[in-house]
């Protein structure tokens, strides 16, 4: 589970924005997709008991983002699953993760609203000032 | 928003000049309170959109207008195909043709009172609503394709609803043009399990009474009287849509980077009209129509098996369904001439005056019906287009109150079960899932939808007919 420092969600009008931090670019991408999931549920009740493989390309890293961010969008809506723990690499264009997560326990996740996808808005993916990276966007719900 | 950037043309209509880049000047309908509470990020997307190839005579922003991803949220712009005139993915949005239907009961407040618990319970177990909910239908790959070209049309012959629903319905219950073999097949599994839910966030059901009554005869003819119950359902495509709105503005920021064009902002990813993109875009937007179309014509039938069961009375008649999020071909004057264009209604909603050719005969002389969502506690509108409206914003109005206060802040002032208990003791039953989405949905976090509404209808962007307030809310 990532630290408190590691992720945070941030207001937008109508929607919420998901920010991941970390030392790695591949630590802020997951970072970002458990904020994701703490925009709709409690992610320390999401047990992580099963994977789901996420490939993706993109020709730059702000697309990348949100094409992970829109894989898990899609595999949480048609599996009817939350994630809890990910892991990213990223080569180039190319991202390969893993998402662990279980079904959707209404009583245990208390789910808020669902996420329609992951957009480009306040699209960020940068290594900030003492190097660390930061992943954002602003997800429509 | 900082009034001292923006030229006052009335009361209601405020003027953004053509500056850096802009093809048109930008629009705002609104007063000083509302315009004053705007955010500023209304100002920067409403004038980005000025600045798209091929917008007509303005870019305008809606009384509710509130900061949205590319366009505003409420925001209408038009373009012209033959004038290099783009579409928009992030124009209309995720939830394509998100809308409300409103169905008129024949009941009586006194006689829905009486049951009005036996009500809320039935509805809630008869529609699905929330997070993970799946909805009784299963559609094979040949039915999924026959939806997504019939719309309600194809609800109908599935044996959901009333042949006379189809002409409340835009577009007749179909939009034509719909091309299901360019919605991907992604798409089309994610809406597997979703045809007939109601989805979570603003979406909800809700029976209402009418509260009050501005406009005698438009409330009339559209069979609104003081103290009658009615049902509205706000939701939209679902799954299909938010994908198919995934996929395509991805490849139109491609396309605009490719194509040269200027985007000031990643999310107004668009392609010219008259391209392969745009073209297949069109076709999959439509479907998308169609999706929502459907899913609100099955919902209003379980509704109405619901209202059968307990009031035998009752026969649930369609007053309209009209959608808010947007992208269509339309013929409106402009220069001085008939042109056709292709208007993006962006949290807007269609607001056709008297006499419109494509109104039904019963609705004609009133203009069309437009109607305006609440949040549980609050109200919402019935309006009508009028006659300024065209010349206003291409017969476009409002489509709710907008939100004053970000999920994340609503979370920390409310508790749901505090906000459903707070509700009962004002005679409002909330039926939901969710206590988290309750919280996020609480009133407060949104603006005073009169405030809205009272604009639309002094800026002549549609006039007040009716007032509906909550007896029952499904809250996805």
């Amino acid at each position: 589970m990532p630290g408190s420092g590691d992720w945070e969600l941030f207001p937008h009008g109508a929607d919420v924005g998901v920010r991941g931090h970390g030392v790695t670019k591949e630590a802020a991408f997951a970072n970002a997709a458990y904020a994701m999931t703490a925009a709709l549920a409690e992610p320390d009740q999401v047990r992580p008991l099963r994977a789901v493989e996420i490939v993706c390309a993109a020709p730059d890293d702000e697309l990348l983002l949100v094409d992970w961010l829109n894989a898990l969008i899609y595999e949480m809506a048609t599996r009817k699953m939350l994630f809890s723990r990910f892991t990213v690499r990223i080569e180039g264009e190319k991202l390969a993760g893993e998402a662990w997560g279980e079904p959707i326990d209404i009583a245990r996740h208390k789910p808020g609203v669902e996420i329609k996808g992951a957009t480009y808005t306040a699209l960020r993916v940068a290594q900030e000032a003492g190097g660390r990276w930061l992943a954002q966007c602003i997800v429509d719900v | 928003m900082d009034l001292a950037k923006l030229n006052r043309v009335s009361d209601f209509e405020w003027r953004i000049a053509p500056v850096a880049g802009m093809h048109v000047p930008a629009v705002i309908y609104a007063d000083e309170s509302l315009i004053g509470d705007m955010d500023d990020k209304v100002y920067e997307q409403v004038t980005n959109v000025a600045r798209l190839p091929g917008i007509v005579k303005a870019s305008y922003a809606m009384p509710d207008a509130h900061w949205g991803y590319g366009f505003p949220i409420g925001g209408v712009a038009a373009f012209d195909p033959e004038r290099g005139g783009v579409i928009s993915a992030g124009g209309v949005g995720f939830d394509i043709s998100c809308g409300v239907r409103t169905m008129l009961t024949g009941l009586t407040r006194m006689e829905v009172e009486a049951r009005k618990v036996e009500l809320a319970d039935a509805l809630f177990a008869k529609v699905p609503a929330g997070v993970g909910s799946t909805g009784r239908i299963r559609l094979d790959p040949e039915e999924m394709d026959a939806m997504l070209a019939g719309g309600a049309h194809w609800a109908l012959n599935e044996g959901y609803g009333e042949p006379a629903d189809l002409e409340r319905i835009e577009e007749g219950g179909t939009m034509q043009g719909a091309q299901p073999e360019l919605v991907s097949s992604k798409a089309k599994r994610r809406q597997r399990d979703e045809m007939g839910t109601l989805g979570s966030g603003n979406h909800y059901l809700e029976v209402q009474e009418v509260a009050a009554v501005y406009d005698a005869d438009a409330a009339a003819g559209f069979g609104l009287k003081r103290g009658d119950v009615v049902v509205s359902i706000h939701c939209g495509s679902r799954g299909l849509g938010h994908q198919i709105g995934t996929e395509y503005l991805r490849d139109m920021a491609i396309v605009a980077e490719c194509e040269g064009i200027y985007l000031p902002d990643r999310e107004l990813a668009c392609a010219p009209i008259n391209s392969p993109v745009g073209q297949r875009y069109l076709g999959a937007m439509r479907a998308g129509i169609n999706c929502a179309l459907a899913n609100r014509q099955i919902i209003g039938h379980l509704t109405r098996e619901v209202f059968a069961a307990l009031f035998p009375r009752a026969h649930l008649e369609l007053l309209f369904d009209v959608s808010h999020n947007t992208c269509k071909l339309e013929r409106h004057g402009i220069d001085g001439e008939s042109r056709d264009v292709y208007i993006h209604r962006k949290g807007a909603t269609r607001a056709f005056g008297p006499g419109h050719p494509d109104l039904p005969d019963a609705l004609r002389p009133f203009g069309q019906p437009v109607l305006i969502g609440g949040s549980m506690g609050t109200s919402s509108y019935v309006l009508a287009g009028t006659a300024a409206s065209e010349a206003r914003a291409f017969s476009s109005a409002c489509h709710g109150a907008g939100r004053r206060m970000s999920r994340h802040q609503a979370l920390k002032t409310w508790r749901g079960r505090q906000v459903v208990d707070d509700l009962a003791d004002q005679g409002i039953l909330i039926r939901s899932r969710s206590g988290r989405g309750v919280a996020e949905e609480a009133p407060g976090a949104y603006k005073d939808v009169a405030a809205v509404v009272d604009v639309s209808d002094a800026a002549g962007l549609a006039r007040k007919v009716a007032q509906l307030v909550p007896l029952v809310c499904i809250k996805g």
